[in-house]
């Protein structure tokens, strides 16, 4: 039994193919949906992968919020599917209201990429089951506005509902994230947003698999209960 | 009747802006010591037919609230001229 997960392509989305490929890797029957598509193919879960849709134009997922698609992706996690969004993809997620918060410009100012250690907050996510509580992987990251910000009641209720899936390890915050958060998930845990990129680090090939972990737990999350 | 919007779009008050902050630094190292308080936001022109001023802003406002501007970081003023 396996996942259809379907990987939305924005104009300007360039993670696209690899989030299709790992979800693939991890055994999924991941397709691509076009942003102009107003529904997901009968998808399981959804990967709003990272990129610049758009052209980051207004602000960073402004304008693909809008899209055709997101209706649908709307609808989708609504009735709790599940819908990982990756940099952008978490930047479209919280400018359509699926998940709390912005992300504002990057403290230092600069565009930043590079490896980060990152601590797994939360593991009853769709996303995060294959890690033990508390792993700590390193992760790259690559953005302009990664800075996630909202406001001090909201950063509150993330804390005591445990909506904090990811954050930087202590001292490693690349962009003044508030609480150092690297990613977060909806009051239901199934809509998650993270900035870090793990489709990138999810192939022994390109040096290290630890990303595979996010993918392998849809598998394990859509597979039957034992009895 | 038609109108012209002007939309300025800044900051939040009180919300870091590392846009800003570079700038006034650099401001400063030109010797415009008594520059403070530089923000960066955007501004937004667009020309809209409505019955009235007054509907223009409505409109004006609205169109902030959807998509011109974040309001969990971002404050928005509307100026409407016919």
């Amino acid at each position: 039994m396996t996942i259809r997960v379907a990987v939305v392509r924005f104009p300007g989305s360039n993670c696209d193919e690899d989030a299709l490929r790992a979800a693939q890797r991890a055994g999924a029957d991941a397709v691509f949906v076009w942003h102009r598509d107003d529904d997901l193919g009968g998808a399981d879960a959804v990967l709003l992968p990272g990129g610049f849709s758009y052209g980051d134009y207004l602000r960073s997922g402004a304008i693909a919020r809008f899209s055709p698609i997101m209706k649908a992706v709307q609808r989708h996690a609504e009735a709790g599917g599940a819908v990982l969004g990756i940099c952008n993809g978490f930047q479209i997620l919280c400018e359509a209201g699926l998940l709390p918060g912005a992300l504002a410009r990057n403290s230092g100012l600069t565009f930043v990429s590079k490896p980060v250690p990152v601590r797994v907050e939360r593991t009853d996510t769709p996303f995060t089951s294959a890690f033990a509580p508390g792993a700590t992987m390193t992760l790259p990251v690559a953005h302009g506005e990664g800075r996630y910000t909202a406001p001090a009641d909201v950063l509150d209720a993330l804390e005591t509902d445990r909506q904090v899936v990811l954050r930087y390890a202590e001292g490693a915050n690349p962009n003044g994230s508030a609480n150092d958060i690297a990613g977060i998930c909806n009051a239901a845990g199934t809509v998650v947003g993270i900035m870090p990129h793990p489709e990138r680090v999810a192939d022994p090939l390109v040096g290290s698999a630890v990303g595979a972990g996010f993918f392998d737990s849809l598998l394990a999350w859509a597979a039957p209960a034992p009895r | 009747m038609t109108f012209r919007v002007h939309v300025r779009v800044t900051p939040r008050t009180g919300l870091l802006d590392p846009q800003g902050q570079a700038v006034q630094h650099a401001l400063h190292e030109l010797g415009f010591a008594a520059a403070a308080e530089v923000r960066i936001g955007r501004a937004i022109e667009l020309r809209l037919a409505a019955a009235s001023a007054a509907e223009a802003t409505d409109l004006a406002r609205r169109m902030c609230d959807k998509l011109l501007a974040n309001p969990v970081t971002e404050d928005y003023a509307i100026e409407v001229e016919s």
